[in-house]
């Protein structure tokens, strides 16, 4: 069935983009952290279905945020 | 589980004892003495084991047979077998155990057993023999999954366990059983298998035939080892035949001890009763099985049996007649010790009850500064406040001794260094005085500046518990400034509070640094001031800061009942304005610009107040004071306190000087006043009129997306709304600063124009889900209305004031709001409550790392920024951090 409806373009979903290996690295260091210590996002998703991501890679989450105007947010692809 | 089904390792055993002993020694509890104790060898608790007592364990842990119901001979003396026999543990004091040799308070009791005729289910394993029952064969005690899946639905099962626990691997196994015998089929014999069903509560029956407990047991017994562990169980310690018993414990009369009344007759512990029941059932059992007797009586006697042990381990279950006193008070058997909210589990073990404490109605004490809680000296002399001796403060620490506990400040204790507590009286008292000498401690009373920590429930906030300086006072209140109110949601309706005290030095520290009045100005909710002056303190400064011709007479007066002693500014001038005393408490380099509740600016300039009036937005508590928020940054807590207290003080004071007064006359208009409200409501309900004759010819129209009922309604409400309104600025027209309801109303002390207009005006439209009323009969609300009437006066328009009286058609309309909202609150406080507590035990381990990270405590990232932004709230100002004003006093 052809695609009808586009869920990454909806007003009120934020923009998701796949982490560099280089971002990723720079991303654990800034917070001394693992993979495991990110929050998750379900593989399945439908909003990184476009995303080509696989089990472990992170995704960047760029949101409107009431308090501080945009903010970012990382989670990591769990299946 | 029940408690019965504890079985402990043998190692780990000792290691509980060792627990128990040490709790015990507890009292004598001091450095000497646990120095001298080099002896004792700590042990650790390496694992417990939860598993079902086999009869065999049972014997060897009991110390009694018990053979005979009955409890003492003639002499009163313990029948040797029966349910109060001396092996079975002390509960006289002065005896000596019969079994370990110890005294009373320190032999735990024995355990002893009867031997049943017959053996019964316990009631607690019901289901899970149920389950074996269904998922075994008859003849092999097999589990009745084909041979060859066995080993791949093992590591199924093993998975599951793993991630969704044993509960979960009995369904799954069940799951297969039936899968694995589709069509009754025994995957074993390849003969057709029967129905195992329950017969509540503890009978078994296979197709339409009864299984005895014995038959239930043979076939438990024939159970393997390893399909036990498939199942989830640990062969070792629950072999599932061990469910039904043939033997039962009798627990020690420790834990059922007898209570001697007044009259010198023994009453017995309910559990006593019961096992009575069961040794008297048992032994007619016995004695009829022996003579002969036909089978229906022994069934009867053997049902009788399992009906007593069944009440005896719970007395509550669903199809049995609760077992009753003869007072027909159901017993209170070993389920409902265990569970439930007065059960041990959430009554002993995780209610928490604590000493030095103490509990009033509070009261209110403008004179007590915000730091302080005024205690009634009756409960100054019974908490205390322990102090050891030492060579400076003996003198000292004597006298309180000499006064003993009657006479304040006195003392209650005196404790030995070894730990031994001596309560000082009359008697004791040259002894205890004789005695002291560095190292011992005294209880003495507690005094003005002792450090306590005050608290009202619901403690939802951390400012729910403040660490507050006692001051002893007369009286059987518990007092506090009224400015103090706010963060603890507290009133004097009636409202009691705590006080606890705390005993050591580090305790005290902690409270000080961390729960200080002080230290919880600044709510971490929304960044501004919690605390702040209320009702008569705003008022009176809202009218001083207004007032401008004070004798210097006068404004010495108030600055000396605030305890500001330098008058030099105020001496000498004919006309001093209460801007020039209001400024006389505030820092001589203080700056303010703000704006006051009717949106004129206030300026403070140098300490000087110049212009506008001081409101609740300048001084008042929960998040509205912003020059308290102001002083707070630039002064610290401690000065803002301060001012603070003289500032409330001062409004207190100067309206004490100039009288204030509210009664029924502020509700007054003039004449025109009225005039003009009648014709503003007489218009209102003429257009009312109009849109209702449009609607009922068909001329209203619609608002898109509403029926023109609907629109209707809308119109109507926002029609009578804004005659009411109306009603609003009339009466904000012919109000006057004389007027002492209108000056709590704009000074935002208390009331507002609603209140008012309500009183003076209009109630106006009543309201049930956002809607006219329009429940009762039908087509009308009261059967003095004709159908379909939909006037404002039928629909729950109240026309008149309060001041005027409301007549009783709005009356009755008045009341079902009245009442929906009582119903409304009563109904949704304890619901959000309970959302309330179940967010904070959800969150109440997250923490914001030094990156400003938020994260659990197994470090997993909850948000990346505290609140996104990494503010922390109460070092900003309403959540913002004004960036410009920080570069502008640079």
């Amino acid at each position: 069935m052809a695609k009808t409806f586009d869920v990454t373009k909806h007003v009120l979903v934020p923009k998701h983009t796949k982490l560099s290996e280089k971002e990723r690295t720079e991303l654990f260091e800034k917070y001394v952290i693992e993979l495991q210590n990110l929050p998750r996002i379900a593989k399945n998703d439908p909003v990184i279905q476009s995303l080509d991501v696989k089990e472990g890679d992170i995704v960047k989450i760029s949101r409107k945020s009431a308090t501080a105007g945009e903010t970012v947010f990382y989670r990591r692809v769990s299946a | 589980m029940a408690k019965k089904n504890e079985a402990v390792e043998e190692k780990t055993a000792e290691g509980v004892q060792e627990v128990v002993e040490r709790t015990v020694d507890k009292e004598q509890f001091s450095r000497e003495r646990m120095e001298s104790m080099t002896h004792y060898v700590y042990k650790q608790v390496s694992s417990v084991v939860f598993g079902v007592l086999s009869p065999k364990m049972i014997k060897k842990m009991a110390s009694a047979k018990i053979v005979t119901p009955e409890l003492y001979d003639k002499e009163g003396y313990p029948v040797d077998g029966g349910l109060m026999d001396v092996r079975l543990g002390v509960i006289d004091p002065g005896l000596r155990c019969k079994t370990c040799g110890a005294k009373l308070k320190e032999c735990i009791g024995h355990f002893g057993y009867i031997e049943l005729a017959r053996p019964v289910v316990h009631v607690k394993f019901v289901s899970v023999i149920l389950d074996l029952l269904r998922a075994t064969c008859p003849e092999t005690g097999r589990l009745l999954i084909a041979p060859e899946k066995l080993a791949k639905a093992k590591g199924h099962l093993d998975k599951i366990e793993e991630e969704e626990g044993q509960a979960e691997r009995r369904k799954a196994v069940k799951a297969l059983v039936a899968q694995s015998c589709r069509g009754g089929k025994n995957p074993f014999t390849g003969n057709k298998l029967e129905k195992v069903s329950i017969e509540k509560p503890t009978g078994f029956v296979e197709g339409d035939r009864r299984l005895s407990p014995i038959e239930v047991r043979a076939r438990l017994e024939k159970i393997p080892d390893e399909d036990l562990e498939i199942f989830g169980l640990n062969p070792n310690t629950a072999r599932p035949e061990w469910m039904i018993l043939t033997v039962l414990p009798i627990p020690p009369v420790t834990v059922r001890p007898s209570i001697t009344l007044e009259s010198g007759e023994r009453s017995e512990d309910d559990l006593t009763h019961k096992l009575g029941d069961i040794v008297r059932i048992n032994q007619r059992l016995f004695e009829n099985i022996n003579a002969g007797a036909p089978e229906i009586i022994i069934e009867d006697l053997w049902d009788l049996l399992q009906y007593h042990v069944t009440t005896f381990f719970d007395n509550d279950v669903a199809q049995l007649p609760p077992a009753r006193h003869r007072s027909g008070q159901p017993l209170k058997t070993i389920s409902e010790r265990i569970k439930s909210k007065e059960g041990r589990i959430r009554h002993n073990l995780a209610g928490k009850r604590t000493n030095f404490c103490a509990r009033t109605v509070i009261s209110p004490d403008p004179y007590l500064a915000l730091d302080e809680v005024g205690v009634p000296k009756i409960i100054a002399m019974k908490l205390s406040v322990p102090e050891t001796v030492n060579d400076w403060n003996m003198e000292y620490l004597k006298k309180f001794v000499q006064r003993g506990p009657q006479e304040y400040p006195g003392a209650n204790y005196v404790v030995r260094p070894d730990g031994k507590k001596k309560r000082i009286t009359e008697e004791t008292k040259e002894a205890a005085l004789e005695e002291l000498q560095p190292g011992y401690v005294v209880e003495r009373h507690l005094m003005d500046g002792d450090i306590a920590i005050f608290n009202r429930q619901p403690s939802l906030h951390r400012m729910s518990m403040m660490c507050h300086r006692v001051r002893v006072l007369p009286g059987r209140t518990l007092r506090l400034n009224p400015a103090v109110c706010n963060p603890y949601n507290a009133d004097f309706d009636g409202d009691e509070m705590n006080l606890h005290i705390p005993q050591t030095e580090e305790s005290r520290a902690e409270a000080e640094i961390l729960m200080q009045v002080q230290t919880q100005l600044i709510s971490p909710r929304y960044g501004l001031s919690v605390i702040g002056c209320i009702h008569d303190a705003i008022t009176g400064n809202y009218l001083l800061s207004k007032k401008d011709d004070l004798t210097p007479q006068q404004a010495m007066l108030l600055l000396a009942a605030v305890g500001i002693t330098d008058l030099l500014k105020v001496a000498g001038k004919k006309k001093i304005s209460g801007k020039e005393v209001f400024s006389m408490l505030l820092p001589e380099d203080f700056n303010y610009k703000g704006v006051s509740r009717s949106g004129d600016p206030v300026v403070i300039k140098d300490g000087k107040l110049i212009e506008g009036t001081v409101d609740t937005k300048a001084i008042g508590g929960e998040g509205e004071g912003r020059l308290l928020r102001l002083l707070h940054k630039q002064y610290g807590p401690a000065r803002t306190i301060k001012i603070l207290h003289q500032i409330a003080n001062l409004g207190i004071e100067y309206l004490m000087l100039s009288g204030f007064t509210t009664g029924i006359a502020d509700e007054d208009l003039p004449k025109e006043a009225t005039n003009q409200i009648d014709d503003l409501l007489h218009k209102a309900e003429e257009d009312v009129a109009l849109l209702i004759k449009q609607f009922k010819e068909g001329s209203l129209e619609a608002f898109p997306g509403r029926s023109v009922a609907e629109t209707l309604e809308m119109k109507i409400l926002e029609r009578l709304n804004k005659a009411r309104n109306e009603c609003g600025k009339v009466i904000r027209q012919f109000i006057t600063d004389k007027n002492n309801a209108a000056v709590m109303m704009f000074s935002g002390s208390r009331g507002s124009i609603t209140s008012l207009i309500q009183m003076s005006a209009c109630v106006g439209q009543q309201a049930l889900r956002g809607k006219r009323i329009d429940k009762g009969y039908s087509g009308r609300t009261l059967s003095c209305f004709k159908k379909g009437d939909l006037s404002p006066e039928s629909r729950g328009f109240i026309l008149n004031s309060l001041k005027k009286g409301i007549n009783p058609k709005e009356f009755f309309f008045f009341a079902m709001t009245g009442r929906d909202s009582l119903m409304d609150t009563a109904l949704r406080t304890p619901k959000s409550g309970y959302l309330y507590r179940r967010l904070a035990n959800a969150l109440q381990d997250l923490k914001v790392e030094y990156d400003g990270t938020v994260r659990d405590a197994s470090g997993r990232i909850i948000q990346f920024a505290y609140g996104e932004d990494g503010v922390d709230v109460s070092r900003s100002e309403n959540g913002k951090i004004d960036v410009k004003r920080i570069v502008e006093l640079e």
